[in-house]
């Protein structure tokens, strides 16, 4: 009994750091509409810059919490700053954008952060005062910890006063609830939503130094602490405060006690939580429906096959087949994992530019298509065009199951969904290491003989990749894509014309997944290995980052992405350590310099000229 | 090259311009598909252009003569983690200097490095790899931290025919089940630190033991190897419990709780990094270590150990490498010339990157040649000096047989270190030649 107890208080403690930062986040999201990706980095920041005070002044009560609340306030400055400076200017393109310009700033933070501190871990002072244990029910229990289950109540009414009691937070509210409305009665939205990035990011921060006297500050806090705070605030309902606090107390308790029940399978049950969360309720456990979640670009250019267009492709693709014969074997490589991410990048674009659907899991599908590859080579000896056959199906498969859940849902909450199987499928091949291989992958998936050589399979994969982007591309121009955007841009008049939004989209992702696990299969016989690295999340963003450079309103702006996302970081990388801050900074300075995606600006001043 | 490259993209140029002068304004949705289109054709041809340039300038630098450089390809993972990935290239980059410094090899010809980040991608670990063998006309690989990018990169070099010294990776397979012709592994791997700390663990009178590990391949194989070689010597103990966090997102509280609540007499703990100076932090504020005895994997080594200063904990039996404390004339002459050339001390890392490249730089020599075939068959045997001491690499399984440090840590003057420590000759803890040879597939 005394056990279960203090293992529920450790719960809180969690939960009390989980609610803390996810607090920010969904403060965030409510008013300025902003999927803040950097907010994991403002709490990581907070924490170095904690530790860095704690450390100097940390040695007497009073300034350890001073130091406390001054990291905290540093963070909300530096969340303020990524305001006025960025994505102040991004309020009027599309909002995924502005994640996109979030994204670059995690990158430019990680190598920041890791020339000021270092790369080694650092471990802080504990609180003075707070270091020994009290005794509960005979079972020792930190004293910090029990300041930090205070804490987390004691936020919470804080910032239900602000919100309730002064006129700043009723203007947010009243911000939260209709941008234009109170623009219209003049409040200054700018001037509110820096100070609501202020006291989100400072939430974050106070959450990061929190955490100094608990672990050692370290360079992975951005990415562990963004990933936990989005599921709080997906299960929670976005945009609502009290829903976060109850959704952290929840993963709190879940975390607790799931690792007595379940010790095996700790990385998945917070996934597989929000995934039941999000099927049984749709907007979270308190949010609203009509929090309007990001939506890809809203009015999208009708677009028109033309013959001269279908020409100019025909071009490209002789000059791309030609390239074998001028460059390296180094470059022919590239350019395969070039041809390859332009057909991911293109599959989801069928979800985004065409439906509408921001999926953050797109990488389960090229993950499924590798693995399904790969295992059939391994298992059973497939050949390898039977392995590639197998590869779309697979996926395709894998996505009619996930896509069924995932299209009753939308926006962001659509986006988590299919977040959350990704995870699942990810962890399923990182922990099933009898069938799977575990991390440490499958190898030995080389191509068949008569493929071996670098120039076949590259053509071999162009021919394939061109194969699947026309049929991606005159799905879009058929029917079904017309059909597709009418859900899109009103799924009630789409409805009302007779078309069933929902079996259309159902469709799109188990075509847009079929197309990514043929990339993935292509991309596994690249390699010679699949690791569940290729389901990672950081795979999925990768394609939304090329589909955002590229530009969401134009079929060919996804392999203009790929190509310029895959270049960029391939040869920045080859080239220094702070790849990161570069590529992190080019895409800040695209995202501001293009904020239509670099086709979509193209376009535009063509028609404007 | 130039002149060529003109040729290619001029056509282009001229679409892209025709398509300006003229407009056709009754059917602007094309204009704009075009005006895309060509956009990608123009970066396209751009791409190869750079792509070209890149690789011809590669070959031009790699002409083949006696007197040029000896290339080695190094691919880590620096920026993913730098706090292991900077000591060792520091220790690399001491022993090129050196080598240099002393003639080169192959009788006076100079030993290059071309050190390349994966970004913790096994992906791009096999991309970077390629590169280096195409572009760079590297003549054998070295490097890696991570297993599974261990794992893609010895599978890389066997189908490409090149020799490879994985580093630092742990796993069993890159030696045993997924072992290759063309792969070698220098530092002790899971078994091996598993068995030596076996040894240690024997010897305790506990019966009742828990484990905590890391819930991948790692973690997983050193508490295999730990249970089966401890039941083995220890017919008595129990294991009474398990928790298996997620790499980096150890749950500290709840775990140890979880722990303690199994009352285990001894535990074992293969956690590190974040993970551990949370475990430590909360076990020491919830009593978990009173009265028991932990065994712990790698705790030891400067990486680990020091970043938790004067809360390192104290007691516990771990594998490591004590820096200040070892005296052999070998590990101080490495510890002199990196304090000096760092101006800070040497890392496990440090000594790792270090053996490394003295040890390719001893097959280089023994081989007498850059071939790939004759270069597999000098380190096969291979024999040099180590900062450790004397390492070999096994012929029958391609593992060196450098050792670790197994003692007790403690903390001395506000920082963790160890004590009561020995040298645990790898050669010691590894099965027979005939025994791994089962393991291995048939080349």
């Amino acid at each position: 009994m005394s056990f279960l107890l203090v293992q529920a208080l450790s719960g809180l403690a969690t939960a009390a750091t989980l609610f803390l930062v996810s607090s920010g986040l969904t403060i965030v999201f409510g008013v300025t509409r902003i999927v803040n990706f950097a907010h994991g980095s403002l709490c990581m920041i907070g924490a170095y810059l904690g530790w860095s005070l704690i450390e100097r002044f940390g040695g007497s009560v009073g300034g350890f919490w001073g130091s406390v609340a001054l990291a905290s306030l540093g963070a909300g400055a530096l969340g303020a700053a990524m305001e006025v400076g960025l994505l102040r200017r991004l309020y009027r393109s599309p909002e995924l954008f502005q994640l996109l310009g979030t994204f670059g700033v995690v990158l430019v933070a990680q190598d920041a952060v890791a020339w000021v501190w270092g790369p080694e871990d650092l471990m802080g002072r504990r609180a003075p005062g707070l270091k020994g244990s009290v005794d509960i029910l005979g079972q020792p229990f930190p004293l910090y910890d029990l300041v930090l289950i205070g804490l987390g109540p004691l936020v919470l009414g804080l910032l239900w006063l602000l919100f309730t009691r002064t006129r700043w937070g009723v203007l947010v509210r009243a911000a939260t609830q209709d941008r234009d409305m109170a623009s219209a009665l003049g409040v200054d939205p700018a001037r509110l939503f820096t100070g609501v990035l202020f006291l989100g990011s400072a939430l974050a921060g106070l959450g990061g130094a929190l955490q100094v006297p608990r672990e050692a500050v370290n360079l992975h806090m951005d990415m562990a602490m963004i990933v936990e705070a989005f599921v709080v605030v997906v299960v929670g309902g976005m945009g609502s405060l009290t829903g976060a606090f109850l959704a952290a107390l929840l993963i709190g308790q879940l975390q607790a006690f799931g690792i007595l029940v379940f010790p095996q399978i700790t990385l998945v049950l917070v996934f597989l939580f929000m995934a039941v969360v999000l099927v049984l309720r749709p907007h979270g456990l308190m949010g609203r429906a009509e929090d309007a979640p990001p939506a890809a670009a809203a009015a999208a250019p009708v677009l028109r096959l033309g013959n001269r267009g279908g020409w100019i492709a025909l071009a490209l693709l002789a000059l791309l087949a030609t390239a074998p014969l001028l460059v390296g074997d180094y470059a022919v490589i590239v350019l395969t994992e070039m041809v390859i991410l332009a057909l991911f990048a293109a599959s989801l674009h069928v979800l985004i530019g065409l439906g509408g659907l921001v999926s953050f899991g797109h990488a389960a599908y090229f993950g499924l298509g590798a693995y399904g590859a790969a295992l059939l080579v391994r298992h059973l000896g497939a050949p390898m065009p039977l392995a590639l056959a197998a590869a779309p199906l697979v996926a395709g498969l894998g996505a009619l199951i996930a896509g069924w859940f995932c299209v009753r849902r939308s926006g962001l909450y659509f986006a988590m969904l299919t977040l959350a199987f990704a995870q699942i499928t990810w962890s399923v091949a990182f922990q099933w290491s009898g069938f799977t291989g575990g991390d440490n992958g499958l190898l030995g998936i080389w191509p068949s003989a008569w493929a071996s050589g670098k120039a076949v399979y590259y053509w071999l994969t162009l021919a394939l990749c061109a194969g699947a982007l026309a049929l991606l591309r005159r799905a879009a121009f058929a029917p079904f894509g017309y059909a597709l955007r009418a859900g899109r841009d009103s799924a009630l008049r789409a409805e009302s014309v007779g078309i069933d939004v929902r079996r259309h989209q159902w469709c799109a992702f188990a075509l847009a997944g079929s197309a990514a696990g043929l990339a993935g299969g292509l991309y596994a016989f690249a390699k010679g290995s699949v690791f569940p690295t290729l389901m990672a999340v950081s795979v999925s963003v990768d394609a939304l980052v090329m589909i955002l450079l590229g530009g969401v309103q134009t079929v060919s702006g996804p392999l203009a992405g790929a190509a310029l996302f895959h270049l960029l970081e391939s040869q920045v990388m080859r080239a220094t350590d702070l790849w990161r801050l570069l590529l992190g900074l080019t895409i800040v300075a695209l995202v501001l310099l293009f904020p239509r995606g670099i086709v979509g600006v193209l376009s535009n001043r063509r028609e404007r000229s | 090259m130039n002149a060529g490259h003109a040729g290619e993209t001029s056509p282009f140029r001229a679409a892209v311009a025709r398509t300006d002068r003229h407009p056709k304004p009754e059917r602007p949705r094309m204009l704009h598909r075009r005006q895309t289109l060509s956009l990608l054709m123009t970066s396209a041809v751009a791409l190869i252009a750079a792509l070209t340039a890149g690789s011809t300038s590669a070959l031009a630098q790699a002409a083949p003569a006696s007197s040029a450089p000896v290339r080695v390809g190094e691919i880590n993972s620096y920026t993913g983690l730098p706090a292991f990935t900077i000591p060792y290239r520091q220790g690399w980059q001491l022993a090129v200097e050196e080598i240099n410094a002393k003639g080169g090899v192959l009788g006076g010809r100079k030993l290059e490095v071309v050190s390349r980040d994966d970004a913790g991608k096994p992906d791009d670990a096999v991309r970077v790899a390629q590169e280096l063998l195409s572009s760079e006309k590297v003549d054998l690989l070295a490097g890696t931290y991570f297993s599974h990018i261990g794992l893609a990169v010895a599978d890389f070099a066997a189908r490409n025919k090149v020799p490879f010294v994985a580093a630092e990776p742990l796993t069993d397979a890159i030696t045993w089940s997924k072992g290759n012709r063309y792969s070698f592994r220098l530092r002790p791997s899971t078994y091996m630190q598993a068995a030596m700390l076996v040894e240690e663990a024997a010897k305790l009178p506990a019966k009742r033991w828990a484990t905590v590990a890391p819930n991948y391949e790692y973690g997983q194989s050193a508490v295999t190897w730990f249970k089966q070689l401890l039941k083995e010597k220890r017919p008595d103990v129990e294991f009474v419990a398990e928790q298996w966090p997620a790499q980096g997102k150890l749950e500290a509280g709840p775990t140890v709780q979880a722990l303690a609540a199994a009352n285990p007499e001894a535990i074992f703990n293969v956690t590190f990094g974040a993970d551990l100076a949370k475990l430590v932090r909360e076990g020491e504020g919830r009593g978990l270590f009173k009265n028991r005895r932990v065994v712990s994997l790698l705790t030891g080594e400067p990486e680990y150990l020091e970043p938790m200063k004067d809360e390192a904990p104290e007691g516990w039996i771990v594998t490591g490498y004590p820096w200040e404390q070892i005296d052999t004339p070998e590990h101080k002459a490495f510890r002199d010339a990196y304090s000096a050339r760092f101006k800070e001390s040497p890392r496990q890392g440090s000594v790792v990157g270090y053996a490394t490249l003295k040890a390719i730089a001893a097959a280089l020599d023994k081989a007498g040649s850059t071939e790939p075939d004759k270069l597999v068959a000098a380190f096969r045997g291979l024999s040099l000096s180590s900062p450790f001491g004397p390492i070999t690499f096994r012929a029958s399984d391609h593992q060196a047989t450098m050792g670790a440090y197994v003692g007790v840590t403690t903390v001395k003057d506000g920082r963790g270190t160890m004590k009561d420590w020995r040298y645990a000759d790898g050669a010691a803890y590894l099965p027979g030649d005939e025994a791994v040879r089962a393991l291995r597939p048939a080349e």
